[in-house]
């Protein structure tokens, strides 16, 4: 068996780095923000790779939508182990649905038959890209990964739910979502670095997509959530008990002996 | 307006965060009916229809809605929706996997995870592990929510609202289900618990998690958490993991222990009412955010608390 992948990428302030924000309500300041991949992303495509090497998968397509820097998260892919990236270029902020939509125009182009992408990314938190892009294309969903198994043209998935571990069989084509605990994703190596300047990453305007990317959602503000009072040290767990007694948190007449 | 909102339900039972989701319809204004898509789930609809404020109940009552395929609901969905201004849900795994579906089916781009409702049309997120508040208005004519539960209270009970039942949808099977590893616990619900005891890698253990915070949690009626490193490390099951990209809650009383808070876990418990935190390094962050900070070993300290409770 021999599947196509696609993994999209996106390239977001680093999980690490506190967010400043502009002062005209505009949202983080981005100027000497710290970049990298979305660790979802970096997850899925670490689960396309594997695939590959197993020999279950034989292309792994990266792709990006976002500005020309994304060049550089492009790279990565391909020393992580993409065989090829495509960053479909705007300066403009795309919402998830026209990034799906899009998605959705270039696996059509593409043929492939597997999406891995991540559950979420971490700048907007959104949740929603994947479950899209599989409502666009008529195709099976499975998200929140934590295991995968592909099979007969299926893949069998472990999600991680409210409820618990839940294990779904889907029928390729199927978008998956990674979840934190699918694996743990490689670091590129120094040769895979010089290897990946020479795979082949192409450009493409946005515009050429022909689709419409206006945004639905007006963005009014982006402000800071309320900062919580400084809060008090207590010295012993007698002390905590009679606090939180006064504050009618735990039980009347709870007590310390 | 009309709204409708998808139920979510777990082992036959109504989850405790639809009826905080009416309360969010209800500032948005309009009829609100309520649909539960499921097997043998008249129990669920009945209990659905009792909550304040509800118009009428849909219940989709057949083996192909039987452990929620994210697929099928969605068709459901988009079928029902020519009657209905907005579809919102719980922001659960249920609602994360089926409103986005639905929403691109409709060419409607979806709200995730609204925490306040502003107007009809705009609504208050957070963004960057809730580092910040975005404000939006939705343009498009019909809107896609999903909400926070933890962020609205419960709309309480009411008058019984008239269940209709509802004719399954053909269509082709996508995902199936295979099995459920479900985690088995008498507590209160994570996502609405007014007490929940939290706990991190410095439990070192599975035995020392039990040891430690389940008795804790025990004498104070409170749901479980716990950080991804006690998560990843096996110490508890993926569901109780409090955080940006897990559970989250605002309780009444919040209590972290051996967890140093960092901005992926305070994302999900940050809107806490009071945040308790015992830790043995006085510098670590949730140490800063927290109303009552111990420096202790948590190995005496919650033994002693549990003891004393
Ligand atoms: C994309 C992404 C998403 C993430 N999502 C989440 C998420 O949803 N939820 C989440 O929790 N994390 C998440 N994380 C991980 C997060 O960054 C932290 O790594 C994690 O929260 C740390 O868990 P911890 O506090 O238990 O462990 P640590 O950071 O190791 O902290 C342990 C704490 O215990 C204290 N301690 C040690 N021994 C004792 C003792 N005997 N007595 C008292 N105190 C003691 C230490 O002082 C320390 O403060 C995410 C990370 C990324 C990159």
């Amino acid at each position: 068996m021999s599947l196509k992948i696609i993994v999209p990428v996106k390239r977001v302030i680093e999980a690490s780095v506190r967010i400043r924000l502009r002062s005209d309500g505009g949202g983080p300041d981005m100027a000497n923000a710290k970049m990298a991949m979305n660790p979802f992303d970096e997850i899925a495509l670490e689960e396309a790779v594997r695939l590959r090497e197993q020999g279950l998968a034989d292309d792994v397509l990266a792709v990006s939508i976002g500005p020309q820097a994304a060049q550089e998260t492009l790279r990565t892919a391909l020393a992580l182990g993409a065989d090829r990236a495509l960053l479909v270029e705007t300066g403009a902020a795309i919402e998830p649905l026209a990034i799906a939509r899009i998605l959705a125009a270039i696996i059509a182009e593409e043929g492939a038959q597997l999406v891995l992408m991540g559950k979420l990314s971490i700048d907007e938190d959104n949740n929603q890209t994947g479950p899209m892009l599989a409502g666009f294309l008529g195709w099976g969903q499975a998200g929140c990964a934590s295991g995968i198994v592909v099979s007969h043209n299926t893949a069998r998935v472990t999600c991680e739910t409210d409820g618990g571990l839940e294990t779904l069989d889907v029928p390729l084509p199927a978008v998956i979502t990674a979840d934190l605990r699918l694996n743990e994703p490689r670091y590129p190596s120094l040769p895979n670095i010089m290897k990946a300047r020479k795979k082949p990453l192409e450009t493409r305007a946005l515009d050429a997509f022909g689709i419409d990317t206006a945004p639905r959602l007006k963005r009014i503000e982006v402000r800071e959530p309320p900062e919580r009072q400084a809060g008090l040290v207590v010295e012993t767990v007698d002390d905590l008990i009679a606090r939180l007694r006064d504050a009618d948190l735990i039980p009347a007449g709870s007590a310390a002996q | 307006m009309t709204i409708l909102v998808l139920a979510d339900h777990r082992d036959g039972m109504l989850a405790g965060t639809v009826s905080r989701v009416v309360t969010a319809a209800q500032e948005i204004g309009g009829a609100i009916d309520i649909l539960v898509a499921g097997r043998d789930c008249g129990a669920i609809a009945a209990a659905a229809a009792e909550i304040a404020g509800v118009n009428r109940v849909l219940c989709a009552d057949d083996p192909r809605y039987e452990h929620g395929p994210a697929e099928r609901i969605a068709d459901l969905l988009v079928s029902l929706a020519p009657g209905y201004d907005v579809l919102m849900a719980p922001a659960g795994s249920a609602g994360k996997a089926i409103m986005p579906r639905a929403a691109a089916m409709l060419d409607v781009m979806q709200v995730s995870e609204i925490v306040a409702v502003r107007g009809p049309d705009r609504f208050d997120r957070r963004i960057y592990a809730g580092n910040a508040i975005l404000t939006v208005e939705a343009q498009d004519a019909r809107k896609v929510l999903t909400v926070r539960a933890s962020a609205f209270v419960d709309a309480g009970r009411g008058p019984a609202a008239p269940v209709q039942a509802l004719a399954p949808l053909d269509g082709p099977a996508l995902s199936s289900f295979v099995s459920l590893e479900a985690s088995h616990s008498d507590r209160p619900d994570l996502t609405t618990a007014r007490v929940v005891v939290s706990g991190g890698r410095a439990l070192r253990s599975k035995a020392g998690f039990a040891e430690l915070i389940l008795p804790l949690a025990d004498k104070l009626g409170a749901a479980v958490g716990a950080s991804r490193a006690a998560v990843d490390a096996g110490f508890v099951g993926n569901d109780v993991q409090v955080g940006q990209t897990g559970r989250i809650v605002a309780p009444d009383l919040y209590i972290a222990c051996g967890i140093s808070g960092a901005i992926q876990h305070l994302a999900g418990m940050k809107d806490s009412r009071v945040i308790v935190a015992i830790n043995n390094d006085a510098q670590a962050p949730i140490m800063q955010l927290a109303d009552f900070a111990l420096v202790a070993d948590i190995f005496e300290a919650l033994p002693e608390l549990t003891r004393k409770l």
